[in-house]
Order: C-alpha cells, then sequence, then structure tokens
C-alpha cells in the first residue's frame, strides 16, 4: 500500500524519521570501525599495517599492537558502548534526559565503594572489586530516586540538579575519607578516566560490558514501555517496578565495570543518547545498537585526539571528553527546551 | 463481564469512592459522567487496576483484579488514561505497536501488523506514522493513543475522557468507533465523558457519579430528566427532544 508522505515541518527535517535517520546506523558502524582502526596505529611507537607484515608477525611493532594497542581500542570501546548504554537506561527510566550515572549519585557512590575496598581488603581481586562498586552505585542511584520522590519536580532541570547536588555530597564523603587515610593523591589516579595505562591482562573485565550489552537488548521493549511511565506499563503487562529495578542494577553493573577499570569518564552517557534521542527516537529496541556504537566512536575519537595534541604526551579523556561533552550538553540544551522532560 | 463489589478508595482519609457497586455485561457503550471531582477517573483506574481500592473487589471475566497476572490482564482489558503526557519521542506507529506488546512480547507477527494497520487507518493517522509523538498536536497525539488501545485488541477498553482534545468531526468518529466495536464486535466499553448530549446520543447505559457515589444508572432515556441533571450539575438544565434525540440545554 503506498503511503502518504507525511507533510514535515520545515525547521524539524533532520529529527524525522526520514532518510537521514535511515543512514545512520551504517554510518555509525562505518564510524567505529574507522575509529578502531586508527585507535590501532595511532601513537608514540611506530605501528602500521606495513611495518607488522615486514616482521612477519613477530617484532617490536606485533608486541606493541597486541599488548598495548589492541586491548587500548577494545577497551575503549567496550566502556564508550557501555557508558552510552548506562546513560540511555537511566534517562528512560527516570524519564529525564538529563541524568546520567555521573549526575545521579551512581558514580560517585561506586567510587566510594572501591576506596573503602582499597582501605578495607587491598587483596580483592578485580571482580569482587567491581561487584563493590556496582553494589554501592545502586545504592547510591536507590537514594536518588528516593530523594527524587520527596522533592516535589518542578522542571526536568530539577531532576539532575537533585542528583549533581546528591553526588556533590556523596563524593565530599569519599574525598574526605581518601583525606584522612592519606588515599587522596591514589584516589585521583585512578578515578580520572585513562586509557592510557590498558594493557593487555588488565582490561578484560570490560567484557562484560558486551554481556550487559546483550541483557539489555533483550528486554529492550519493557524497559521502553516502562519508560512510558508506571500506568503505561501496567497497561500494557509490564512489571514496572521489576523492569525498573533490573534497569537500575545494569545501569550500577555497567558504570561499575568501567570505573574499576579505566576510572570516569565523563559526560558521554549525557551527551550520546541526547544525540540519537533527537535523531531516532526514543523507541530502545531501534536506538541501543546506535548508542553504543556511537559511544564506542565518540570514545576513541576523544582518546585519539588526546595522543596526538600534545605528542609525545597524552591529554587524558577526561579532558577531551570534557570540552566535546560541555559543548554538545550546551548545544542540547538549546535544542532540547520545547522538550525538557 | 465487569463486576464492581463494594469499592472504597481513600486519599489521605478522604473517601474518593465510597460502596460503589456496579456490574458491567458483556458488550455495549457505558458513559461514565458527572461533575469534576465526582470520582470518574478514580473508578476506571481502579477498573484498570492502576490503583488498588481500599476495600471491596473488582472482577473481570471472573478474574479478580488484585490477584490476576498483569500480563493476562492486559490481554483482556486496555485502559487510555486521561492525561497522555507521554514524554518520549516515539513514533506514532511505535507507539500503536507497543499496544501488541500483551499479546506479541515483542515478537509481532502479521496479526500484529494488521491490528496496527487497522488502528491507524481506523483513526486516520497513516499521514502521522512516522513522526514523532512530540511533533503532533493534542488532539494527534490523543488519536496516537487511542490508536494504542484498539490495537491492544481486548474484550474490554476503559477510555478517561478519549474526547478531550478532539475536534467535531474526531469526536464524533470516535464515539461512533467505539459504539460500533461496543455492538458489532461484543466489546465491553466504558467512557468518561463530559458532554451528557454526547453519551445520551451514543451510549447504551450511563453511569452517573457524583461526590464519590453512584448516583443512578440506566439508559439514557430514564437518566435524561431535566431535574435529576440539574441536581447533579448543581446547575439549570432542561431536556428537550430534538430530531428524535434527548438533548440537556444548560
Ligand atoms: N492523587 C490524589 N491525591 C489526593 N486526592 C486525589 C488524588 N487524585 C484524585 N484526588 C481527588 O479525588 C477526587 C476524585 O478525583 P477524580 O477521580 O480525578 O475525579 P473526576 O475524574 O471525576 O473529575 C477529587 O476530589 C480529587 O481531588
Ligand atoms: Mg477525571
Amino acid at each position: 500500500m503506498p503511503q502518504p508522505r507525511s507533510p514535515r515541518p520545515r525547521h524539524a527535517s533532520l529529527l524525522q524519521p526520514g532518510p537521514v535517520a535511515r543512514l545512520l546506523f551504517p554510518f555509525a558502524v562505518l564510524l567505529t570501525l574507522a575509529m578502531g582502526v586508527a585507535s590501532l596505529f595511532v601513537g608514540v611507537s611506530h605501528v602500521s599495517p606495513s611495518l607488522i607484515w615486514a616482521e612477519g608477525g613477530s617484532g617490536p611493532a606485533t608486541e606493541v599492537l597486541f599488548t598495548s594497542r589492541l586491548p587500548r581500542t577494545l577497551a575503549l570501546a567496550l566502556a564508550g558502548a557501555g557508558l552510552a548504554l548506562a546513560g540511555l537506561v537511566l534517562q528512560v527510566l527516570v524519564r529525564n534526559r538529563f541524568v546520567e550515572p555521573s549526575t545521579v549519585g551512581t558514580t560517585e557512590s561506586a567510587s566510594l565503594g572501591i576506596l573503602l575496598v582499597m582501605l578495607l581488603a587491598p587483596g580483592l581481586p578485580l571482580p569482587a572489586r567491581m561487584a563493590v562498586a556496582a553494589a554501592f552505585g545502586l545504592a547510591g542511584t536507590a537514594l536518588f530516586l528516593l530523594v527524587l520522590r520527596a522533592v516535589p519536580q518542578r522542571s526536568a532541570l530539577m531532576v539532575p540538579l537533585i542528583g549533581l547536588l546528591l553526588s556533590g555530597v556523596i563524593g565530599a564523603v569519599t574525598t574526605f575519607i581518601a583525606y584522612r587515610t592519606d588515599m587522596l593523591q591514589s584516589l585521583g589516579a585512578w578515578s580520572t578516566g585513562d586509557f592510557s595505562v590498558v594493557l593487555q591482562g588488565r582490561y578484560e573485565l570490560l567484557w562484560i560490558v558486551a554481556g550487559l550489552v546483550l541483557v539489555t537488548a533483550l528486554f529492550a521493549d519493557q524497559i521502553t514501555v516502562a519508560g512510558l511511565g508506571r500506568d503505561m506499563a501496567i497497561g500494557l503487562g509490564v512489571n514496572h517496578r521489576a523492569i525498573r529495578a533490573l534497569g537500575l542494577v545494569l545501569v550500577a553493573l555497567l558504570s561499575a565495570a568501567v570505573i574499576v577499570t579505566v576510572g570516569i569518564v565523563p559526560f558521554l552517557g549525557l551527551v550520546v543518547p541526547n544525540v540519537v534521542s533527537l535523531l531516532k527516537g526514543d523507541n530502545l529496541r531501534r536506538t541501543l545498537p546506535l548508542v553504543c556504537l556511537s559511544g564506542a566512536a565518540l570514545v576513541m575519537a576523544c582518546d585519539i585526539v588526546g595522543r596526538l595534541v600534545v605528542r609525545p604526551y597524552e591529554m587524558p579523556i577526561g579532558l577531551t571528553m570534557g570540552i566535546v561533552g560541555s559543548a554538545a550538553f550546551l548545544w542540547l540544551l538549546t535544542r532540547r527546551r520545547a522538550n525538557v522532560a | 463481564m465487569i463486576e464492581i463489589d463494594a469499592v472504597e478508595r481513600r486519599y489521605d482519609g478522604v473517601a474518593v469512592l465510597s460502596e460503589v457497586t456496579l456490574s458491567l455485561p458483556k458488550g455495549g457503550l457505558t458513559a461514565i459522567i458527572g461533575p469534576n471531582g465526582a470520582g470518574k477517573s478514580t473508578l476506571l483506574s481502579v477498573m484498570g487496576r492502576l490503583q488498588k481500592p481500599d476495600a471491596g473487589r473488582v472482577t473481570l471475566q471472573g478474574l479478580e483484579l488484585s490477584r490476576a497476572s498483569g500480563r493476562e490482564v492486559a490481554k483482556k482489558l486496555a485502559l487510555l488514561r486521561q492525561d497522555n503526557h507521554t514524554a518520549a519521542r516515539l513514533t506514532v506507529r511505535d507507539l500503536v505497536g507497543f499496544g501488541r506488546y500483551p499479546h506479541s512480547r515483542g515478537n509481532p507477527g502479521p496479526e500484529d501488523h494488521a491490528q496496527v494497520t487497522r488502528a491507524l487507518a481506523t483513526l486516520g493517522l497513516e499521514p502521522l506514522a512516522d513522526r514523532f509523538l512530540d511533533q503532533l498536536s493534542g488532539g494527534q497525539r490523543q488519536r496516537a493513543h487511542i490508536a494504542m488501545v484498539l490495537a491492544q485488541d481486548t474484550d474490554c477498553i476503559l477510555l478517561d475522557e478519549p474526547l478531550n482534545n478532539l475536534d467535531i468531526s474526531h469526536a464524533v468518529r470516535i464515539i461512533t468507533l467505539v459504539r460500533d466495536a461496543a455492538r458489532q464486535m461484543g466489546k465491553t466499553v466504558v467512557v468518561v465523558l463530559h458532554d451528557i448530549n454526547m453519551a445520551a446520543a451514543h451510549c447504551d447505559r450511563i453511569v452517573v457519579m457524583k461526590g464519590g457515589r453512584v448516583l443512578r444508572h440506566g439508559t439514557p432515556a430514564e437518566l435524561m430528566q431535566a431535574e435529576f441533571l440539574s441536581e447533579v450539575y448543581e446547575t439549570p438544565i432542561t431536556v428537550h427532544e430534538l430530531a428524535g434525540r434527548l438533548v440537556a440545554v444548560y
């Protein structure tokens, strides 16, 4: 049956599910692959396909490729995908576009958990450390939701404001404890997102992100329905409470996995899902792959830029991401005025 | 079909529904009317299991709502709330598609697609099907939500002020549509309406509520009485016969 063309408002042509939106996915795939390849061959020590070919599979360049560049690239892609997805799930479930793990207390609480582990059980293996971080992150998010329920929300901006306030308080507690225990320096060292330390054997925990992405994909429809609100979810036979709880656990695990392996990467969970939502809407089934790919591509791009700008030194990802992220966030604020909530 | 048995609902100790007992047989269009704050929306929420009654119970086809599985009920009962401020950026087609969720559980088959296409066509939404909800007018959004409820294809449909925001043409179209669904397809449809004349002209039964109680229920002919309506709305109302219909003038 021929579909009548919809009259589209002039100002919104890009935001319509039209040809641009349809080409987004292949574009994101290509971009992610391109960034991945670039990330393998950009850096201080010279690694290039021809060099590796010349070495015949064993030599210093090959060594660098497999012990450093490849792990780093995979870590970037996994962390980027994971954080963007965490932001997406949180935004859908909280029904607010301005939240992400680091603006609702998840990240700060997870950091507090890691600090306590370092103090009380320094020998704990990485997976256990991650579990503690996730548990703290989840508790922090739950606290945020409790506070949110108690405070009347007059505007969509109240929500991230409350979250930032709460994050600030938790962060202050963490800093205080670190200060009193002489851990301030190492707290700063590991909490700042940094991929230059990623080596073979030190990032593999991040593969959990891939599993979490799959779980989220399985529940994509239910999460979208839960994002339509409690009443709508009940009407459609979706267990709103259970899905919300599951979503928050996923967010906590995703955040914790990234924090314990590479540290805190700001803004990503905010910017990527927002841009995708503007272009492609909020149906998780459709946006999830795009959000993961874009998150991966953006983190790799920022990391590559960080490697190039101050060669032979590196700019930490937190800095590049902060510049890109805050610029994008300002753009979003102007773009989102009409439909903030 | 739906049995409401001595239902009570209180907010902060204040009774919003008291001793509401109603029995709605299968098939037919029932209107709930009454002044603002009468408890109409609350009753519909309780019937649609969005709120638990503080006392009493609601059964649907013999299934007690508070005990039944949410998923099973969603196949039998669909509900449109009074205010649908869905914030999500979904396309109209996606929203209507989610109406099939209780049946498809995320794996839509040909039947599901057919229902969605039909619902979109019935509400004249084809030209808007690929628009995002936040690019629609209030009335268009309302129609999208009604299409979603229709796509759910349940025996029982509860609509809270579905004609809000709609122009006359769409209002008549939708009330006719649900009336036909009730009479021809045997669906049990309950609508909260503001317009008494709309209720009188199209519904099989009218339930009149005030102060959290059901004052009377019956056929339009039984309830379209000037004195009774004036009392309910605390406004002088006269009833006239016009073009074969009972019309309230106020
Ligand atoms: N969440 C609530 N908290 C307290 N009172 C409420 C709440 N919802 C509704 N009410 C009160 O219950 C009464 C009935 O409301 P409602 O069912 O929405 O009326 P109607 O739909 O008939 O206009 C009103 O007096 C209203 O103020
Ligand atoms: Mg109402």
